[in-house]
């Protein structure tokens, strides 16, 4: 009685899938069958990975379904070894087989893995058309913002926001960055996801093989407008293409430094946006973090760093944010030090060697907003935000 | 949502008025329902007068089977909550289409996402884990109780002070809208500024002394307090596992406190390791949470693979096939689950090298997992398999469990994971292996020993009803959410666009509602069976024909276990005391050495949670105060030296007797 | 033990005892020791990971001060000095318990705490000292993982030299019985823990600080 349930369940389970599939007719598993070589290859080492296992694990489901009913309790002609717990052969081959398996895929893995590096330059556009010596990729420039994606495009010296035009048939390389915090940069139509992450720099590279008009998203979850940071990407033609962006640039609006700050305070479901211009080495600020008037760039202060920091004179050599992009979230205030102020620095390599500032004494200069030191031994560093909350007000009002 | 700077009062640090969630209709509706339900309990506990047998008899009890009952009982209620959460989302992401906003604003659907999380894995499979360890362990290994009786009571007071935390974010204030890992920075106190975070890290902090305490605890039970003959290799399946996961436990979830406590000083104290600026690296928050993260993963599969062994063997009539295969499967996946943290994050941009090496390892542990799986099947054949409610549960197992498997294999190839991480895929894959690993296991190990721990078996009707809701809820849940991702649909989203989508997100909706039934028909199966269970009283302690020494003692065993400690010749030592006609000894008993009860771990735990809330609020003097009081009743405790007694010879005598009264009767 | 323990294949013909009729109690606090020893590894294990992010953040100095600037190598030498004696005395100490000296151990468990407590005040000096200098924890990832590594080394040494107390005072009042001399065991491996974790501060965040 108990079994005849059994009997039911293994083909209830594959009835499932089954009844699925008009549905599955109806949708479309862009994943699967989408418009760009990267993502068509990561699609078909999906379907090949799967088939792979399925080799191994199908036959487990079935022989699980057959010994369930072959050896029932109820079914007495069947062998029945109650002392039978060893056999050499047998666990031989149930350590080889999964063994075989996953030696086969861990070389697909090894293989594809580096031929579909994002950060590997494409070697062709379409199974049969590789990249000639001579192409020069498209360059895109991506960052995540607060809740929005910006494309700039230096070759074009445009720049929009939640629209990515993408010519077809022509490699594109992007370089992806994040104002605030992590996003993944995801058109499934187009290329596997890459992370955008503040202060950092990834690289994808990609291609789009059919016209058409494609869904672009993040796939990280990055706060309360995440769910509406989504953007179109058109796949236009040579001349389409160029024709986008001729129409964006006759706009008027452009993009510099302060246009930036502005636009990177957070906002949701944001309609596209164009940019006729754009300030020139505005993604590299982005990605050093110094768009921001007078903050040192993380490149500076690395090669700093790499040199044994500033000494003590750098200690104070920071400041509060004037413009606080943190408030727009409810900040409260913390005993956060803002951030590390630019100071002039012979770039790295030069020739100039050590002859960095050692001891110049910046407080008078940009000590702006802290307190001086014999002020601060008075009134040790604040170590609790409670002690903050009061001691910040006169920080962000800024003393002279 | 407020953008204004809150004001910090010293008295009451954050907490005023406005973070009571007033506004939100759906947490007053639920708070109204939770204060009248507790009320309701409270009322009806003082009526029946039992709030002395319950802290005399379980709060402050030192005895490992009622910790086990109330870790499972912890774990039962806070996975009433998780899944109320579960069955939110689904509602929400299946209306929310056609430009609906549906029923949940973000702020509230952000929180809910991670709530699931954090509760599904900390306060629902971990102390469901625990608790079975906990119960099982000590009497497979024929000890008495855990080496550490006063440590496991406070442990799993700490877990439940965690608990409490995440249920008071509900009503006072918010929880984190992070995602259950909280990566910086938006976890980081310029993008996360409300309590939320905050409660996220003290529940985890508070919850997460318990589990390591609770680890080292079992990982000493087993080295040392086995009974005489148990050598390593003739140790239980479970116990095995239980090892190998609280050696896990041990040696993973300091790493988590380490993190929590960086996070919370960049939080607290303005320090810089997961920031934006002054050369913090959120990247290694990353690398550093999943380092834990993926052995807790195998922490709450592994004691599951161990039950699925023993119900096995035990409904096949037969040794387990392959023991030392299995045991040796189980020390490498222990071991192999340190090497694979990266694949949760292939898409960082490590280098194709990197992320080979770490896809890779990640599929060499399917071999000694897919070694296992033989080994059940192994185990079946040539059995003679009753289809008893945890055989159903195992078998329902090893079919769905096979999926999850070769999803997340799939997921370890990198170009593959660039196109699914992330998605709803890779949710369906991990729901996929949780709760066709994890939940089906437990449902097997709660229908397999109930009547170990109550001396009577479940109901089998209602048993069954549960058990195929589960079993088609989980496929209708979960297939659509496999086919969304391939459709390129990403976690975490609360409103769609695309109208083609929403279908699948209905099917999956009356999956969760089936999925509902299951639950709503278990828990008819633990009333009816209590009702019944004189009808379904078991006396002799072994109900299934068991295998294992748990089985050798009465159901529910005595406080002391067993009147003398077993002897063991070779594994399966109950079978092979039953085979070879063991006679349980009658008479000659002696008087047994026990530990006492003791209510340090509940004030501990209380002043905790209380320690917890003022840090979460700010409330610094309150902070100060209980942490205090929490070092001073710990001193406190080292006076005490008089942590034992004895049970009295002439007592363990009437026990055994009526034990041999009742084995007589049945015979 | 009246069970035989068979080992090896079993002989259905010989008679064997399946129950331990003549049962030795496990000693009290029998598992004590090891289980303290696993605390201390997974105690080690939040070392490593702070050692970790002082490895990995110790040269983003956000354009501030550099060890070079900061450390004062005499001085933490001097501190090394306190804890290495520290462990010697509570060598020492017991010693004098093996041998059931109480006024001896105690005497000793006296000096290990005083140069438990000089160790704390000349990491307190130091800390006073950085951060009346401006070297706040805030100051840089270099800073905030060099003072919550040391940091939480300076915590630990707090909570042995309470533990300590506490124990001396127990030892005071019921003597140098089982229970107690369990407890200096423990304390024993603690303090001796500290004194490697130290070591591994000292040559890796201080000495190579210096070099680097």
């Amino acid at each position: 009685m108990l079994h005849a349930h059994l009997r039911v369940r293994p083909r209830t389970l594959r009835l499932l899938p089954l009844a699925a599939l008009p549905l599955l007719a109806g949708c479309n598993l862009v994943v699967l069958d989408p418009a760009g070589d990267v993502a068509k290859q990561q699609g078909d080492l999906v379907v090949i990975s799967t088939i792979l296992m399925l080799i191994i694990i199908l036959p487990v489901m079935a022989l699980t379904v057959f010994f369930a009913w072959r050896y029932r309790a109820a079914n007495q002609e069947a062998r029945y070894e109650p002392e039978w717990d060893h056999s050499t052969k047998l666990e031989l081959v149930i350590w080889a087989a999964p063994l075989l398996i996953i030696i086969c895929l861990g070389a697909i893995t090894w293989v594809g893995t580096h031929l579909l590096d994002p950060y590997r330059p494409l070697a062709r556009t379409a199974p049969d058309r590789p990249v000639g010596a001579t192409v020069k990729p498209l360059d895109i420039q991506v960052v995540a913002l607060d809740w929005k994606w910006l494309f700039i495009y230096p070759e074009q010296g445009l720049a929009t926001v939640n629209e990515l035009a993408l010519p077809v048939d022509r490699p594109v390389r992007f370089r992806i960055s994040a104002s605030s915090v992590m996003n993944s940069f995801y058109v499934p139509a187009l290329a596997g996801q890459i992370y955008a992450m503040p202060g950092m720099e990834t690289k994808l590279h990609a291609v789009i093989n059919r016209s058409g008009e494609y869904d672009g998203f993040s796939a990280n979850y990055s706060g309360a407008g995440f769910s509406g940071m989504r953007f179109k990407v058109k796949a236009l033609d040579d001349a389409g293409f160029a024709a986008w962006a001729e129409s964006v640039r006759n706009g008027n609006a452009s993009l510099d430094r302060a246009a930036y700050l502005t636009l990177e305070k957070p906002s949701e479901n944001e309609p596209p946006r164009h940019f006729a211009s754009v300030e020139g080495g505005l993604f590299d600020a982005v990605v050093n973090m110094c768009v921001e008037p007078g903050k040192m760039c993380m490149r500076d202060m690395m090669a700093v760093d790499a040199r044994g920091g500033m000494g003590l004179a750098g200690i104070h050599n920071t400041r509060q944010l004037a413009y606080d992009k943190f408030s727009a979230r409810g900040t409260a205030p913390t005993s956060s030090l803002g951030f590390v102020s630019a100071t002039c620095l012979p770039q790295p390599g030069d020739g100039t060697g050590s002859a960095l500032p050692q001891a110049v004494d910046l407080r008078p200069l940009t000590g702006a907003g802290l307190p001086l030191p014999d002020r601060r031994a008075a009134a040790p560093w604040p170590t609790n935000p409670h002690f903050a909350a009061s001691a910040a007000a006169p920080f962000a009002t800024g003393n002279p | 949502m407020s953008y204004e700077p809150v004001s910090i009062s010293p008295l009451l640090g954050r907490l005023s008025l406005d973070s009571l969630p007033l506004h939100e209709p759906i947490i007053v509706a639920t708070f109204a329902a939770v204060a009248i339900g507790g009320i309701g309990l409270l009322a009806f506990v003082t009526r029946l007068g039992l709030w002395g047998t319950l802290w005399r008899d379980w709060f402050t009890s030192v005895d490992h089977k009622k910790i086990g009952i109330m870790y499972m009982v912890l774990g039962l209620v806070m996975f009433l909550r998780g899944f109320a959460d579960a069955i939110m989302m689904r509602i929400q992401q299946a209306i929310a289409f056609n430009g609906s906003e549906g029923y949940l604003n973000a702020h509230h659907y952000d929180q809910i996402f991670t709530a699931h999380g954090v509760i599904m894995i900390f306060f629902v499979a971990m102390p469901f884990v625990t608790g079975l360890m906990n119960y099982i362990v000590p009497l497979q290994i024929g000890a008495r109780d855990v080496s550490f009786p006063f440590l496991n009571n406070f442990s799993f007071w700490m877990t439940t002070a965690g608990a409490v935390l995440v249920m008071m974010s509900l009503f006072v204030g918010e929880f984190a809208q992070t995602g259950w890992l909280a990566y910086p920075p938006l976890s980081g106190i310029a993008y996360s500024p409300a309590t939320g975070v905050d409660y996220y890290i003290w529940a985890l902090q508070i919850a997460g002394v318990g589990t390591t305490l609770s680890g080292i605890n079992l990982v000493a039970t087993i080295l040392k307090m086995r009974a005489p003959g148990m050598g390593l290799m003739k140790m239980p399946v479970f116990t095995w596992t239980s090892l190998c996961t609280n050696v896990l436990i041990v040696a993973s979830f300091p790493v988590l406190t380490a993190v929590l406590t960086l996070l919370s000083l960049d939080r607290y104290v303005g320090t810089n390791f997961f920031t934006n600026d002054f050369g913090g690296s959120p990247m290694m928050y990353v690398n550093l949470i999943w380092i834990w993260g993926h052995p807790e993963v195998y922490i709450l599969i592994l004691p599951l693979f161990g039950v699925f062994s023993e119900v096995t063997s035990t409904f096949s009539g037969k040794r387990l096939f392959g023991y030392t295969s299995m045991v040796y499967a189980t020390i490498v996946i222990t071991i192999l689950s340190y090497l694979v943290w990266l694949h949760h994050f292939f898409t960082m941009g490590s280098g194709a090298s990197v992320n080979s090496f770490f896809g890779i390892t990640t599929m060499v542990i399917s071999i000694p997992t897919g070694a296992k799986l033989f080994n059940w099947l192994f185990t079946m054949y040539r059995g003679r398999v009753r289809f008893e409610l945890p055989m159903m549960w195992t078998v329902a197992f090893m079919l769905t469990f096979v999926v999850g498997g070769m999803t997340g294999v799939l997921l370890a190839v990198p170009p593959a994971d660039f196109v699914l991480h992330n998605s709803l895929f890779l949710i369906a894959h991990f729901h996929n292996v949780i709760i066709g690993g994890v939940l089906f296991g437990l449902f097997a190990a709660i229908n397999y020993w109930w009547p170990k721990a109550f001396g009577y078996k479940l109901d089998v009707f209602w048993g069954k009803v549960s058990f195929w809701c589960w079993v088609v809820g989980f496929w209708l849940a979960f297939m659509p959410l496999y086919v969304l991702g391939l459709m390129g649909v990403t976690r975490r989203m609360r409103v769609f666009d695309d109208p083609s989508l929403q279908i699948w997100f209905v099917i999956a909706g009356i999956g969760a509602a089936v999925i509902a039934i299951g639950i709503a028909a278990m828990l008819i199966q633990f009333a009816v069976s209590i009702r019944k269970r004189d009808q379904l009283r078991d006396t002799t302690g072994d109900p299934w024909g068991g295998r294992t020494l748990e089985w050798s003692t009465s159901s529910p065993p005595p406080d002391y276990n067993f009147a003398f400690p077993p002897v063991i010749h070779q594994l399966d030592a109950w079978y092979d005391m039953k085979t070879r006609g063991a006679q349980r000894p009658v008479e000659g008993f002696r008087p047994i050495h026990m530990p006492r009860n003791t209510g340090t771990g509940v004030i501990l735990s209380a002043l905790a949670t209380v320690m917890g809330f003022a840090l979460i609020w700010y409330i610094w003097w309150l902070a100060a105060l209980s942490f205090a009081g929490l070092i001073a009743v710990a001193i406190g405790h080292t006076f005490n030296y008089e942590r034992d007694f004895h049970i009295p010879a002439e007592e363990v005598a009437t026990t055994e007797a009526a034990r041999t009264r009742a084995l007589a009767a049945e015979a | 033990m009246s069970a035989t323990i068979l080992k090896g294949s079993v002989d259905a013909d010989e008679p064997v005892s399946f129950y331990d009729l003549d049962e030795h109690e496990h000693p009290e606090g029998h598992s004590t020791m090891l289980g303290f020893w696993i605390y201390l590894m997974s105690d080690c294990l939040i070392f490593a990971i702070l050692f970790a992010c002082y490895a990995v953040l110790g040269g983003n100095l956000a354009a501030g001060p550099g060890p070079k600037d900061l450390f004062d190598l005499p001085l933490v030498a001097l501190n090394t000095a306190m804890l290495l004696f520290s462990s010697i005395t509570y060598g020492f100490a017991m010693l004098m318990m093996q041998r059931g000296r109480m006024v001896h151990t105690q005497f000793w468990l006296g000096v290990t705490g005083l140069f438990g407590a000089a160790f704390l005040a000349i990491e307190l000096y130091e800390f006073q000292h950085l951060i009346h200098l401006g070297a706040v924890p805030q100051r840089s990832a270099f800073l905030s993982a060099f003072f919550t590594l040391v940091g939480t080394h300076g915590l630990h040494v707090t909570f042995g030299l309470v533990w300590l107390v506490t124990l001396m005072i127990q030892i005071g009042r019921t003597g140098l019985i089982q229970a107690n001399r369990r407890r200096l065991m423990c304390l024993s491996l603690f303090w001796h823990f500290l004194d490697v974790i130290w070591i591994g501060v000292f040559t890796f965040v201080y000495l190579m600080g210096m070099l680097r």
